[in-house]
């Protein structure tokens, strides 16, 4: 029995296991790449989608969790790169080897949807679900801010 | 670029080649005859006129340049095509970057023996002045192509970004319309040294540009090999020997394939692989597999213990009456200059394995042909020669039988140039065994049980002062696991057997220490090791930096003193030292409860001083890194806000060598798994970093790992200052912090 739902505001259905990690079925079946597996434990947060608006580990979240909601990957957040996010981060020159950014993005456009303007300790707090192996983080930290300024 | 493109270009390389030597390693440069073909161009793109093998130019002025080196990062797909472009005075906005087809002749690594081999920080250094030369000579034959249309002397001709202009008459060519009508000399025109642009000419060293893969990487379009999928491909998975040469013995098959979705079993010399219609399928079979599987215990790690060999290799260092296998670096006297001495201090410090976690786990795609002659193979790699090489000999066929297909890196921190990696092996194996394309992934537990390590270390340290207090004999033995001849043999052999990836770092070139000795005790522990972001420096500079704080602290002196008198030959040294003191504002004091700490290192050529600036939760044994300041010489910044990304994300790294990460071996296996017993840094952990770049004009340098070795050395130095106590190890866990403490 296949699962429908919506991935970036378009209608799928995937006929797998209901326990098989969203991640899997977006990656592999979906071919939406940029959503990455990292640990496959919700530990790192490479696999950062948006479920129904809110951030989730796509790794931990099972096919039967989002029968019939909305699932936002980064190719979804914006069609051109336009957030105010992705805008940041290009101008902050955030990305090294870039596997963990799309996860990163995914947490702190969640973020900024929640509290526009976060203070730095709140950032910290709710950045620090994800990891960045390149070390990233002051980059990643200016880029929130600045997204938060210029929104 | 397509398989037919690498063929053709290829034959294009073979007709004619002008050999022009850099730095006693041969560079070949080809021409194409005037045949006006695409041979350099990429399928899909705009057709050029091949000028060299380097770059091709399209009548519409795009500009098609070569990248030798992969990317992970680090930003050399960037700046080495910047480097080319510079002297052809190309206009940056035209220029797109291509891939450079494996032809190691041509792109190779001059610092690697010419294998294309991308670590050690080697890319601009090495590349630097072959590129430039490369793009002037592109741009002398747009010079000669425009002074013979025109009728004029070379010498009247001038360039501006992608035009030749002859100011004279006024009249102007684009180097499109040149590319047009362009003849190609037989031999590439004769660039001297002299030709070279003056670095105060430069247009686009110095500037910094827009990575030319950043934007992909905020959209989730860069692709990584773990993002491929080939038509036809199922998917494999592997449960490998927890130990090193351990082969499977039994498992239980049939539990196995009644997983749903698996298709098959393999069993390979060191595991055995799961192949499935689905990745989720992949996984689950192997989870059936693990708990089923035994091991024949072949191999040199069973039964070895990290914990009892650190201790071991610690009595080893420091009992004289151990012999030294090898004289790694002898200067001046040292035995001579420490009897003579009027105080001699000891120090002891141990290093233990740690782990790459590179984010993107291992994982690789093979395809091999169906009469099993041939390969091809997709995958994320810092070494593609090393790569097709592993493939040709899993295989057993010739090397020009493997198609490599490299990719994107979700990075690599050393952790991708062995020779017979696993990774590659196991799917060209599986793919053989399943007679279809397979791809192969490992969880982040694989990756972590099969990770190739940072090796453990015991150091022994000796130093002379005179009555003075100067230094004048440094004396070390260093007891140490073993990297270069396991992780690649040839090369080990080739250097003439010298593990560089472990000792590097030991020598104390920049101090004006006369007399120094450092003899290597070459242990073998038959534990999976590796390079590892900052090799052998990041054990060693923190052994010789806190050291030589120990050494001040001893005599009583500034820290920051000591180290400006011992750059007394070294001004491009003491100016790192010098504005990182006044960037901390060193020597006031420091907030309650805060202590600085200071390191200095030269790595290759690149000179950094750090300051750390910490307190410590006595209850916790936690240390808090609160500022971490840190000034960089590596030559010309080639692209200088990259280098303070690379400088500010090798901190980060080290900060987590320094405070956490550790892996650690029971009977041959890694007791870690994942990020939940393997802790990285996160963004809680990460202090302000405050960069600064000492631009010079002296040769680029290395800027990708350096910041790594420095943190370590001045967080323990920090740390003495604020508690009086030394800490001997890293990384400086809480639970040593506290036994430190008592």
């Amino acid at each position: 029995m296949p699962t429908t739902f919506r991935v970036n505001g378009r209608a799928v259905s995937a006929d797998a296991p209901p326990e098989t990690p969203l991640l899997w079925i977006i990656r592999e079946e979906i071919k939406l790449t940029g959503t990455k597996f990292g640990c496959g434990a919700g530990l790192c947060g490479a696999c950062m989608v948006h479920v129904d608006g809110k951030r989730a580990f796509s790794c931990q979240t099972q096919l039967a969790d989002v029968a019939g909601r909305e699932v936002t990957t980064i190719e979804g957040l914006s069609p051109d790169s336009s957030h105010p996010v992705q805008k940041a981060w290009l101008a902050e020159r955030v990305p090294q080897c870039g596997y963990c950014q799309s996860g990163q993005i995914m947490s702190a456009a969640d973020l900024l949807k929640q509290n526009p303007h976060p203070t730095r300790d709140e950032i910290v707090a709710h950045m620090s679900a994800n990891i960045c192996r390149c070390g990233t983080y002051p980059r990643i930290l200016r880029a929130i801010e600045r997204a938060a300024r210029e929104a | 670029m397509t398989m037919q493109m690498i063929d053709r270009f290829n034959a294009v390389v073979s007709r004619r080649q002008v050999m022009i030597g850099a730095a006693g390693l041969t560079f070949a440069i080809a021409v194409d005859g005037g045949s006006k073909s695409d041979a350099a161009v990429p399928a899909g793109e705009a057709k050029g006129i091949s000028l060299s093998p380097w770059a091709s130019i399209a009548p519409d002025g795009t500009i098609f340049v070569m990248s030798p080196a992969t990317e992970m990062g680090q930003g050399s797909m960037t700046s080495l095509p910047l480097i080319f472009a510079e002297e052809l005075d190309a206009d940056w906005d035209k220029v797109r970057v291509v891939p450079a087809p494996i032809v190691e002749r041509i792109y190779g690594n001059p610092a690697f023996g010419g294998a294309m081999y991308t670590a050690g920080s080697t890319a601009v250094t090495a590349y630097f002045t072959p590129l430039r030369t490369f793009g002037a000579q592109v741009r002398r034959v747009l010079l000669d192509n425009a002074a013979r249309k025109w009728g004029v002397p070379l010498a009247e001709l001038t360039t501006e970004p992608s035009q030749v202009v002859h100011a004279k008459s006024g009249r102007r060519l684009s180097y499109g319309e040149i590319a047009a009508f362009a003849e190609i000399p037989a031999e590439a025109p004769d660039i001297r040294p002299g030709d070279l642009k003056r670095t105060s000419t430069f247009r686009l060293i110095g500037k910094d540009v827009m990575r030319v893969e950043l934007p992909n990487k905020v959209n989730g379009t860069a692709i990584y090999s773990i993002d491929l999928q080939i038509p036809g491909m199922i998917y494999g998975a592997m449960v490998q020997s927890p130990v090193e040469g351990g082969t499977p013995d039994n498992f239980d098959e049939a539990a196995v394939k009644a997983v749903p979705g698996v298709v098959g079993t393999a069993r390979l010399p060191y595991g055995v692989g799961v192949l499935a219609q689905t990745a989720w399928a992949a996984f689950a079979g192997k989870a059936v597999l693990e708990q089923t599987i035994s091991w024949n215990r072949t191999g040199k790690a069973w039964g070895f213990d990290s914990d009892k060999a650190m201790d071991a290799f610690a009595a080893d260092a420091r009992d004289l009456k151990v012999p030294v296998t090898t004289d790694w670096f002898k200067q001046g006297d040292a035995e001579g200059a420490l009897a003579k001495a009027a105080t001699v201090i000891e120090g002891e410090y141990r290093c233990d394995y740690a782990y790459h976690a590179q984010m993107e786990p291992l994982n690789a795609i093979a395809s091999v042909s169906p009469s099993g002659d041939a390969v091809q193979v997709w995958c994320g790699t810092q070494a593609p020669t090393m790569a097709v090489e592993t493939a040709a000999k899993a295989l057993g066929v010739p090397r020009d039988k493997v198609t490599l297909h490299y990719t994107l890196l979700g990075g690599g921190f050393g952790r991708r140039g062995h020779r017979d990696d696993g990774y590659i092996v196991i799917a060209v194996l599986l793919s053989k065994a399943a007679k279809r394309p397979v791809k192969v992934m490992w969880t982040r537990e694989d990756d972590v049980h099969n990770g190739k390590l940072r090796p453990i270390t015991a150091h022994y340290l000796r130093a002379g002062l005179d009555s003075s207090g100067k230094i004048v004999a440094w004396h070390q033995r260093l007891a140490g696991d073993r990297v270069l001849p396991y992780m690649d043999p040839v090369r080990y052999e080739k250097g003439g057997e010298k593990d560089v990836i472990l000792m590097l770092g030991v020598e104390l070139r920049s101090y004006d220490i006369a007399s120094q000795y450092c003899g290597q005790i070459y242990r073998d522990s038959g534990v999976r090791t590796s390079p590892l972001r900052g090799i052998g420096f990041t054990a060693n500079k923190f052994v010789a930096e806190a050291f030589l704080d120990e050494i001040a602290r001893r005599r009583g002196v500034d820290p920051v003193q000591l180290r400006l008198e011992l750059l007394k030959n070294t001004p491009r040294g003491r100016a790192v030292v010098e504005r990182v003191a006044q960037m901390a504002n060193w020597g006031t004091k420091p907030a309650d409860g805060h202590a600085f700490g200071f390191a200095f290192i030269d790595y290759g050529s690149s000179l950094l001083a750090g300051i750390a600036e910490i307190s410590v939760d006595r209850a916790s044994g936690e240390i808090k890194v609160h500022n971490f300041w840190c000034t960089i010489d590596c030559g010309i910044p080639v692209q200088p806000d990259n280098v303070i990304a690379q400088t500010q994300g090798s901190i980060v790294y080290g900060l987590g060598m320094a405070l956490m990460e550790r892996v650690s071996i029971k009977d041959g296996a890694v007791e870690q798994s994942n990020f939940y017993d393997y802790q990285v840094m996160r963004m809680t952990d990460v202090p302000d970093i405050h960069v600064e770049v000492i631009a010079t004009d002296n040769h680029p340098t290395g800027a990708g790992q350096m910041g790594t070795p420095l943190v370590a050395p001045a967080v323990n130095s920090a740390f003495a200052a604020l508690t009086g106590k030394r800490l001997r190890e890293t990384p400086m866990t809480p639970e040593r912090v506290k036994r430190a403490l008592g």
